[in-house]
């Protein structure tokens, strides 16, 4: 392999890696919120066994993003510098505003939360969960200007001096269409993941206490657990749904800005109007669109996901061959030193990892209608087939979010910056130019096994930690710890918590 | 004022933050098994009010690594793409002791086992030695010049970067960071164990006088420029100031006195790079200031951002140290509160 396959590799491997804690703590920070808001306005006891029982989950978590995330950051220019050379004017922006704007945000009133509950008031407590909330959703929105701006250039110009893409207009790339589209994609997807998470756990515990049919037991259930089931599977609800419009927003700007990635996903070889949508496609994939025999299919459905019309003129899709051919005419056919390009993505990895991002997805649905079922009315359940399905059904998101990121991903090469078709056609970098190249293949491989080994040591403790602290269940005893409580005269009591 | 001059100086304050704040976050974390004394079970509270007095704080200070590094992208992508493709290895070195340190922190007392800690205290350990000497050796590189092509590529390897002058910078940084931790140790403990900060506080300032001194003195002679004696002479009166404020017992002073050695450190540093961001070293290219920098309308954007956001940034930051001012002591940590290690060995589902 030379530099260009192992820095491929080697980010793939470190942004789906670090991309399994974000969601979780993008959507499960803002529900620890609630539930600590809940107890400072209701003063029920339950909420604060919650929050500390989720809360501490939610640490776990994040602690793996923020280490993770520090490589995200510097790989660009480690691996990468050639593209950020070319892409530094407009793509450094949203990364060192995210740093100033939502990080600092979010680590320091963290720390304020985690070692606080006994050195500030109720309220600024309260407020510093809802600060790291409210900054981890803000630093998905600038990581996510930088990512939509490589899918879909905008505000910028080429400088034919300087060989590279310059800012015009920041507001475009904050305003960009394909963010407003991608950020409430993501932030959903990470809500469901997170409401997933707290349905599954819930749902466990409930089915465990329930099970016992001993009087406390089942007033555990019914008090503290119920609620954290109920709060889970509306936010699913929600959630789903606009993961489900917000795709669906995504799938037609797509078919505009980045035809060869629509095409790919559906195997859309002949361009064609009542396009169908595939639901089980075989023959070598991997070979190109040759040999493909699409085996399921629904009449329309594609076309209405690209263009909202299932029939009709209006209905055309592009096929594979179409766009080789258009963007072949626009960029060449041939790269500066005389390789030729293919223009569409790998069509295996785009379409099954668009379809396994909608089928994991879906696991989520049945928990949350059989919990929200099994849950109604006040009811408390003791079925087992739910306990097993929340168990199931909480890694399924995190996969989804995943192949998400596989497809939007590798639906873009072969470029790293995907030119835009209607606008400033001259900003666009294919991958393989933006490597380093005063960086040895012998070195990035090193580093990719390094990094390697260390997440996979790390996702070690990381399962069994979230694991094992799961299983531990909410405290029995909360007290609340705020100055406001405590006894005056006790100022030298030990810290409330210490590492 | 020339916006990419302006930007310069906004880099090498955004370093300064860095290395005042996580400076001493390396120096605790280095001191974790120099100063606890006493029996097993007292070294382990020990270790544990060293690592309480930075809990709430290490992952702000952190941050501004991740705003210099964003920073530099964003004002100076040449000189970002240059440095950080140069740098390769020690950065790669430098992020996987800040992954296994940052990760110990958080998760040492997840799990209330002897093995344990000592694991996520060997993490931070490593964590903190390696970049306190890293860091150290890559600005050194920095004043001393990299070799570049006409690119603006770094093209000198390796094992060039593992240069006398580069070597020494590490050991400055080392020293200065062990120094600033027992300061801060001293300034947020209280019992023995500040006693014992306090001593080596005042003995590792004259080890740092030498060091650092001598680097220092290294880099006015053969590549800085003149006015930098100035920040050699504020670092060394301020280190002599450390010295007498440990052994008068005036924590605060050393610790702002240590500070502004460090503060001098980079002033120093970047003096010495100016006008070029990377000088030129063996008859190769320089990268200057003007050929790093963004356009104009992205330094304005920007500039607007770094203004508005960084007081507030600082602001809020300050306030958690006013937070957590209380000194710690042994008998302000609580008994462990992680799950024991049967526990986590027979979870299942």
């Amino acid at each position: 392999m030379d530099a260009l396959d192992l820095a491929r590799w080697q980010f793939a491997i470190t942004t789906v890696y670090h991309f399994i804690f974000v969601p979780l703590t993008i959507g499960l920070a803002p529900l620890v919120a609630a539930m600590q808001t809940a107890w400072v306005v209701t003063k029920k006891e339950r909420w604060l066994r919650l929050t500390k029982f989720f809360g501490k989950l939610l640490l776990i978590n994040f602690a793996l993003g923020v280490v993770t995330g520090i490589w995200q950051e510097f790989q660009f220019g480690m691996a990468w510098s050639e593209y950020s050379r070319f892409v530094g004017d407009v793509f450094g922006a949203p990364l060192a505003m995210e740093a100033l704007a939502a990080f600092f945000v979010e680590s320091v009133f963290l720390g304020v939360w985690i070692f606080g509950w006994d050195r500030v008031s109720k309220k600024v407590h309260l407020a510093s969960i809802w600060l790291f909330a409210l900054a981890t959703n803000l630093s998905a929105f600038f990581i996510l200007a930088a990512n939509s701006w490589m899918q879909h250039p905008v505000g910028v110009v080429y400088n034919e001096a300087t060989g590279r893409a310059e800012m015009e207009s920041i507001w475009a790339v904050l305003t960009n269409n394909t963010l407003l589209a991608a950020f409430p994609h993501t932030i959903t997807a990470a809500f469901l993941t997170a409401g997933t998470f707290v349905t599954g756990v819930a749902a466990w515990w409930m089915v465990r206490l329930a099970r016992t049919k001993k009087a406390e037991n089942l007033e555990t259930a019914r008090d503290v657990y119920r609620p954290a089931v109920r709060l889970g599977v509306w936010v699913m609800i929600v959630a789903g749904l606009g993961v489900i419009w917000s795709g669906d927003v995504q799938g037609k700007l797509m078919y505009e800005q980045q035809p060869g990635k629509m095409s790919s996903a559906e195997a859309l070889c002949e361009g064609t109007e009542s396009a169908e949508f595939s639901i089980l496609a075989v023959g070598p994939l991997y070979a190109g669109c040759e040999d493909v025999a699409h085996l399921i299919s629904i009449p329309g459905v594609t076309s209405y996901l690209g263009t909202g019309e299932f029939s009709g003129p209006d209905s055309y899709l592009p096929g594979v061959y179409d766009v080789q051919e258009e963007y072949a005419e626009r960029y060449g056919e041939t790269t500066a030193d005389g390789q030729e390009v293919t223009y569409t993505p790998p069509l295996a990895v785009t379409y099954w990892s668009f379809r396994l991002m909608m089928g994991f997805a879906a696991f989520s649905v049945a928990l949350a209608l059989a919990a929200l079922w099994l849950t109604r009315k006040g009811r408390i359940s003791d079925n087992v087939w739910l306990s097993r399905l929340g168990i199931l059904a909480i890694p399924m998101p995190f996969v989804a979010n995943s192949f998400g990121w596989i497809f939007t991903e590798v639906g873009r090469q072969p470029w790293v910056v995907a030119p835009n078709p209607t606008g400033i056609d001259q900003v666009r970098l294919l991958t393989e130019r933006g490597v380093s190249t005063a960086v040895p293949p012998g070195v990035i491989l090193t580093s990719m096994i390094v990094l390697t080994l260390i997440y996979a040591v790390l996702a070690v403790v990381w399962y069994r930690l979230m694991h094992r602290y799961a299983i531990e269940g909410v405290p029995d005893a909360v007290r609340d710890e705020s100055p406001e409580a405590q006894d005056p005269d006790d100022a030298d009591r030990p810290l409330s918590f210490a590492y | 004022m020339d916006l990419a001059i302006l930007w310069f100086v906004i880099i090498a304050v955004l370093w300064t933050g860095y290395l005042v704040l996580e400076g001493f976050d390396f120096g605790v974390g280095m001191l974790l098994s120099i100063l606890p004394r006493g029996d097993k079970e007292h070294r382990e509270k020990e270790r544990r009010v060293l690592v309480n007095t930075i809990g709430p704080v290490w992952d702000g200070n952190e941050v501004w690594l991740l705003t210099a590094g964003g920073a530099t992208f964003a004002a100076f992508p040449e000189w970002y793409a240059t440095m950080f493709s140069g740098f390769y290895i020690p950065l790669l070195i430098i992020l996987v002791g800040l992954v296994a340190r940052g990760v110990a922190f958080e998760y040492r007392g997840k799990i209330a086992d002897p093995v344990w800690a000592r694991r996520c205290d060997q993490a931070i350990q490593l964590g903190s030695w390696i970049p306190a000497v890293l860091w150290g050796v890559a600005f050194g590189n920095l004043v001393r010049g990299l070799l570049l092509d006409a690119d603006h590529q770094y093209v000198g390897g390796f094992w060039a970067l593992l240069n006398p002058f580069a070597l020494v910078g590490g050991l400055t940084t080392l020293t200065l960071f062990l120094l600033h931790g027992a300061v801060f140790v001293a300034l947020k403990t209280d019992g023995e164990i500040r006693d014992r900060a306090q001593r080596l506080a005042s003995g590792l300032a004259v080890v740092a006088l030498v060091v650092a001194g001598g680097w220092a003195i290294w880099a006015q002679v053969a590549y800085s420029v003149t006015w930098t004696w100035g920040a050699v002479v504020v670092a060394a009166l301020a280190l002599l100031g450390v010295v007498a404020a440990t052994r008068a017992r005036r924590e605060g002073t050393a610790f702002t006195l240590s500070a502004v050695t460090l503060v001098a450190a980079v002033v120093l540093i970047f003096g010495s790079m100016y006008p070029e961001v990377i000088p030129a070293v063996d008859g190769g290219n320089s990268l200057t200031i003007a050929e790093a920098s963004s356009t104009d309308y992205t330094l304005t954007v920007m500039t607007w951002v770094a203004v508005f956001l960084t007081p507030v940034v600082i602001a809020y930051q300050s306030w958690t140290y006013w937070v957590f001012r209380r000194r710690l002591s042994t008998k302000d940590i609580p008994a462990p509160a992680g799950l024991s290690w049967q526990k986590i060995k027979d979870a299942a589902f």
